[in-house]
């Protein structure tokens, strides 16, 4: 079965095009556009315009680099939430526009579950994994339990890569500020005490921000900051990406997210996972990104699963929660 | 000292031991690769400390909780009391829903004593409390704190909830059971409580 799936829950707009290879998933296509705001944060309006100018070309780049032909395309995937209400629209009317051409049954998915599904599709040996997936807005330790994707942990404020970003912009760095700050970081040494705010397995990263831009304001190194805001932070997501993996008692771990990219985070989950005798994925850095792989391969997963959608059901979901989804695919 | 691993926690482990003759647990926070030293120490001395005298002041305020021996804050090891129970996570969704409701009701009690007093658990979970001699034992404080505020006896019983819904899922209903045992000991507003818990929620995300 070959399907379509478009990404579209914050700044980027992706398409992608999975074919199934014996429950693995091979991808064929996956390109990525990425709104850039020229100041501040996504700006949810110009983000949706964003993604309207380029969608069409990017369905047909998608389906040219895949070198298949329209008529191939068996099911077509959109990510129905969770996102800014305009750029999942955008999105979502794209994918019915090009199901009801094409005469093709329509498929929304959880963008989340996306995330921990392509791990699972193309990490071989990733079976039953804890997620900690890390973004700008998300930022959630997710595992299966009692049939259902189950949030074990998650920000109570904002998510991991916000606060880096929010951070950056106040010390005059462009958006994305994470691999900035990781660069920056790299030169510090000294670490400067910041706020470590685990409450159970959930965490929150506000004061943390608030001090760390004090600690600027202050005149401490910008290096000095930035190390000190990634080891803290980053011992926080492992810690309760630990405390998950003990209370469910998984023995995978599986990165996922825009953030995901950090080396120094990678290597944090990567320690912790050898300790404790369990095994650490990630996935490519191109699915790790918002993608539109990602929802072409859960769109598979439900599809095949039985899981039908009509356009009327196609309606968008901003606060989609990862335990509203059903998961069919899996015993 | 021969010791024997019962179980491996996220960041402590818990062993059984000899201590003057007696069987003990040893709760040893271990070290911590992925972080740097300075969090590391830090963390580890002031999460062990803390959590001995949270366990020691429970005590004092009527709730179960097992008895210490010998605190060692450079290593990081408590030693205390051998509880040879059950963990309430592993019983409770087999029992049947009387039993399950007079629990439920007993740890609510519990919390209720332990705010009462301005105690933070900070991770109420059904793992941390061991069910032995018809009493729940409260274990595992090394996330608490002492806060008076409504905001903390909120998250406090907000952890216990997301538990239930996640690892009894079947059973969420029990939460009522638990507000129910804790409205009848808490001596403040427990609908303010309650209200705070109903915020806690609908600030998370997507809800």
């Amino acid at each position: 079965m070959i399907c379509l799936g478009i990404e579209g829950t914050a700044h980027s707009i992706g398409v992608g095009i999975i074919k199934d290879v014996k429950g693995h998933c091979h991808i064929l296509s996956n390109l990525i556009k990425t709104y850039k705001p020229e100041k501040g944060g996504i700006h949810p309006r110009e983000a949706a315009n964003h993604h309207a100018t380029y969608i069409a070309d990017l369905i047909s780049e998608s389906v040219q680099k895949a070198g298949v032909d329209f008529a191939d395309i068996d099911l077509v995937s959109f990510s129905q939430g969770p996102g800014l209400g305009p750029c999942l629209r955008t999105a979502a009317t794209a994918a019915r526009a090009l199901a009801l051409t094409l005469e093709k049954p329509i498929m929304g998915v959880n963008h989340c579950v996306a995330h921990l599904e392509i791990g699972r599709g193309t990490v071989r040996g990733c079976t039953d994994p804890v997620l900690l997936y890390v973004s700008g807005a998300n930022t959630q330790v997710i595992a299966f339990a009692e049939g259902k994707y189950r949030v074990f942990g998650e920000t109570l404020d904002i998510g991991i890569g916000n606060c880096l970003d929010k951070f950056g912009r106040a010390i005059g760095l462009e958006f994305p500020c994470g691999p900035k700050i990781e660069e920056l970081a790299k030169k510090g040494s000294r670490y400067l005490p910041l706020p470590y705010s685990i409450k159970g397995m959930d965490i929150a990263f506000s004061g943390l921000l608030t001090a760390a831009e004090n600690y600027v304001s202050k005149g401490q190194s910008l290096e000095d900051v930035c190390y000190s805001m990634q080891e803290t932070t980053f011992a926080m997501l492992t810690e309760v990406t630990e405390r998950a993996m003990a209370h469910t008692e998984k023995q995978e771990v599986l990165l996922g997210g825009g953030v995901a990219s950090n080396k120094r985070l990678r290597e944090m989950v990567e320690m912790m996972a050898r300790d404790r005798g369990a095994t650490f994925f990630v996935p490519s850095r191109d699915v790790c990104v918002d993608n539109g792989a990602m929802i072409a391969w859960l769109g598979f997963l439900m599809y095949d699963s039985g899981l039908r959608m009509s356009i009327g059901e196609s309606i968008i979901n901003q606060r989609y929660r990862t335990d509203m989804v059903e998961v069919s695919w899996r015993g | 000292m021969a010791k024997k691993i019962l179980y491996r926690g996220a960041e402590a482990e818990i062993c059984l031991s000899k201590y003057m003759g007696k069987t003990v647990v040893q709760k040893r926070r271990v070290k911590k690769a992925y972080r740097i030293k300075e969090i590391d120490t830090l963390l580890i001395a002031s999460r062990t400390k803390e959590e001995a005298k949270l366990i020691a002041e429970s005590r004092s305020y009527g709730v179960s909780v097992p008895l210490l021996y010998d605190i060692n804050l450079a290593k990081g090891i408590i030693t205390m009391e051998y509880l040879a129970g059950k963990r309430v996570k592993d019983i409770l969704n087999s029992l049947d829903e009387s039993e399950r409701k007079q629990i439920c009701r007993k740890i609510g009690e519990s919390i209720a004593r332990l705010h009462n007093h301005e105690i933070i658990h900070g991770d109420i979970t059904t793992s941390n409390m061991i069910l032995f001699n018809d009493r729940i034992y409260f274990i595992d404080f090394g996330l608490g704190c002492k806060n008076g505020e409504m905001e903390a006896k909120g998250v406090d019983l907000h952890v216990l909830m997301e538990a239930f819904e996640s690892t009894h899922s079947k059973y969420s209903h029990c939460f009522e059971y638990v507000f129910e045992g804790y409205k009848k000991q808490f001596r403040g507003d427990a609908s303010a409580v309650m209200k705070k818990i109903e915020d806690i929620v609908r600030r998370g995300r997507y809800r």
